[in-house]
């Protein structure tokens, strides 16, 4: 199953979310041998769990759809999921990459009917619900999943509950007995696409996340306003179910803070003002979103959106970092506490939910990454000595979509100039 | 340059932040502050003084000396550290708090009638004398700060705490007449005069 050729030709690209997925792609269109390694189950990355994207409010399904049907129609990439980057030895021309293939318990015969999912009864928490809903444990990641197969949670392997999922497949295709392997792999250049992660809004202990429902995070709220999250879609409170019509964005959670992340996230801001749009698009008038912000930073065209957001009568802005959030013990509200800048006037301002704008950090920061690497402060990767190794998207900077694309298009480009000079070498 | 342009300059020049960064004890931190409001929110004395510390710290650079200096915000402050354990940029505002009361202070701007003022510089004068703290006398001049009649009504409201910590020997009436000293009261006192030589040549208030 795990037969892959790879020469010093090959360009290596880690992480199948939007940024990987391009660079790969670009790549692969320009005549070079690629390989694409995902860790989770499939590709899509974070940008698959958006519901829309600003500034145009489109959905990410469509840039996603385009993306995979350039990746079926290419030959010269190959995709290999659930496969994580143990080491990364070599300079430019001549890498070893060695890597972890976890198992899927389901082969390619596989063809998504989903009867595996009805006969199994166990559930797990769904990550890509951020856990706000349980999935089965015999589950096709998303919608959109590429490779459409389904995936076996370890957790029920060796169980009946395993057996069941085997008995219901009339293809054959799911296998018990998948064992994790190993492989090393050689390739003349390797672009890093790990992405990022939301950061942990607990460690934020003023504002409360873990310890009032009613406290969520942005990527939460984004589940919650899609039709295929856990509330099919409808912006309601976690506490009681209630829906959730007077909301609170507070911009900066982590972000720009010392004792958090130093850097700017760059992509929260203009995300508080599409979700402040998707408040006005589920309640219209009744709807009441109000944005607690240091500066907005709408960079160059975004300001158009931002001034289209001021004119929103539903839209409140208040200048001011919020001190501390408390809670209603009876009705469970959140209470915002802190003082404006514009007049220094206190505020104590209830809400029926409060979104955190949490700020984005490398999913695999600096010294985690197993290559030698030079990163900045926050851990995104500046450069390697070794030559051939290029970040790429969200490990390389906190970017949004647009960002990414462009961004992992230039490491394409890199990656292609290295793999190109060996060729001449070889010549 | 004319007299116009130099009139103009000077209203765009702002003296008193550069003052403060020389003067203030951790003053060069004051321009670092972003107006974020996170101090402000988080001070529990908060709804009861005039100037937040953001408020204070956007006056210095707007160069409103005299209504920082004669603020009682910074004479308000507790030193719970609320504020520097949460502000973004790590600016040590507790410390920019007292540097600023003290500064206000050697100026005479510091208000007359502030409580905290004037504990302070009881304390002051009371621990620097014998290098120890004696807290009999600290007391009976803190109840009769307000004069005598005052004195006489607070200390008789405390009579029952001052019997108690005399029957549990926590209360010499004799340190009246005279407290207890440190061992070396004279090194004591070099040492504190040495130390306000270094703080004013290096703040420059030396002549």
């Amino acid at each position: 199953m795990t037969e892959v050729v790879a020469t010093s030709q090959t360009i290596v690209v880690v992480g199948g979310g939007i940024s990987g997925m391009t660079a790969a792609l670009e790549a692969a269109e320009c005549g070079r041998q690629v390989l694409l390694i995902e860790k989770t189950p499939a590709l899509g990355g974070r940008t698959a769990l958006l519901y829309r994207y600003f500034p145009k409010l489109c959905h990410p399904t469509c840039g996603l759809e385009i993306n995979l049907r350039r990746l079926k129609s290419s030959r010269n990439l190959r995709v290999l999921t659930m496969a994580e980057v143990t080491k990364i030895t070599g300079a430019r021309g001549d890498y070893s990459v060695s890597l972890k293939l976890s198992p899927r318990y389901v082969n390619e015969n596989c063809t998504a009917c989903g009867a595996c999912s009805e006969a199994v009864e166990a559930a797990i928490d769904n990550p890509y619900n951020y856990g706000l809903s349980k999935m089965k444990a015999a589950y096709l990641p998303h919608a959109m999943a590429y490779p459409q197969r389904y995936v076996l949670d370890p957790s029920i392997v060796g169980t009946p509950e395993g057996e069941k999922a085997k008995a219901a497949c009339k293809y054959g295709a799911i296998d018990l007995g998948m064992k994790q392997e190993t492989l090393e792999i050689k390739a003349g250049a390797v672009i890093w696409a790990t992405g990022w992660q939301p950061y942990d809004a607990a460690k934020i202990q003023p504002y409360g996340y873990d310890r009032y429902p009613n406290v969520i995070t942005s990527l939460e709220f984004e589940r919650l306003a899609d039709p295929h999250g856990p509330t099919g879609g409808k912006i309601t409170r976690p506490s009681d179910g209630r829906e959730a019509k007077d909301i609170a964005f507070i911009q900066c959670a982590g972000s720009r803070d010392e004792n958090h992340l130093r850097h700017c996230s760059r992509i929260c801001c203009m995300a508080s003002l599409k979700q402040t749009q998707y408040v006005r698009e589920a309640y219209g008038e009744e709807g009441k979103s109000t944005v607690y912000y240091i500066d907005i930073r709408a960079i160059d065209r975004f300001e158009d959106f931002y001034r289209k957001v001021l004119a929103d009568k539903t839209v409140r802005f208040v200048k001011s970092k919020p001190a501390r959030i408390a809670e209603d013990r009876k009705t469970l509200d959140p209470v915002i506490h802190g003082v404006d800048t514009e007049g220094y006037h206190r505020y104590a301002s209830r809400h029926d939910l409060v979104v955190l704008a949490v700020g984005m950090e490398p999913a695999v920061k600096g010294a985690d990454i197993p290559h030698e690497i030079v990163a900045d402060s926050s851990g995104f990767i500046e450069s390697a000595a070794s030559g051939g190794f290029f970040g790429a998207g969200c490990a390389s900077n906190a970017l949004d979509v647009n960002r990414s694309v462009q961004s992992a298009t230039a490491s394409a480009l890199r990656a292609i100039q290295v793999v190109r000079k060996s060729d001449r070498v070889e010549a | 340059m004319g007299a116009m342009n130099e009139q103009a300059l000077a209203k765009y020049t702002n003296n008193f932040l550069r003052e403060v960064e020389e003067r203030v004890e951790e003053g060069e931190w004051v321009k670092m502050c972003m107006q974020c409001g996170v101090c402000a929110g988080s001070c529990p004395f908060g709804p009861d003084w005039e100037h937040s510390p953001q408020k204070i710290f956007m006056m210095i650079r707007a160069g409103k000396r005299d209504e920082v200096l004669s603020s009682d915000s910074m004479w308000m402050c507790t030193s719970c550290y609320n504020c520097v354990v949460r502000c973004p940029r790590e600016l040590p505002i507790t410390q920019i708090m007292h540097g600023l009361a003290t500064y206000a202070q050697r100026l005479g701007l510091a208000p007359k009638m502030n409580p905290t003022r004037k504990f302070s510089l009881l304390f002051w004068d009371n621990c620097t004398r014998t290098g120890r703290v004696n807290e009999l006398k600290l007391a009976l001049g803190l109840y009769f700060m307000d004069g005598l009649v005052a004195g006489i009504k607070k200390a008789w409201a405390m009579r029952n705490t001052g019997l108690g910590l005399l029957m549990a020997g926590r209360l010499n009436p004799f340190e009246i007449l005279k407290g207890h000293e440190c061992k070396d009261k004279a090194g004591i006192q070099r040492m504190l005069k040495k130390a306000y030589e270094i703080e004013e040549k290096r703040r420059g208030f030396a002549k």
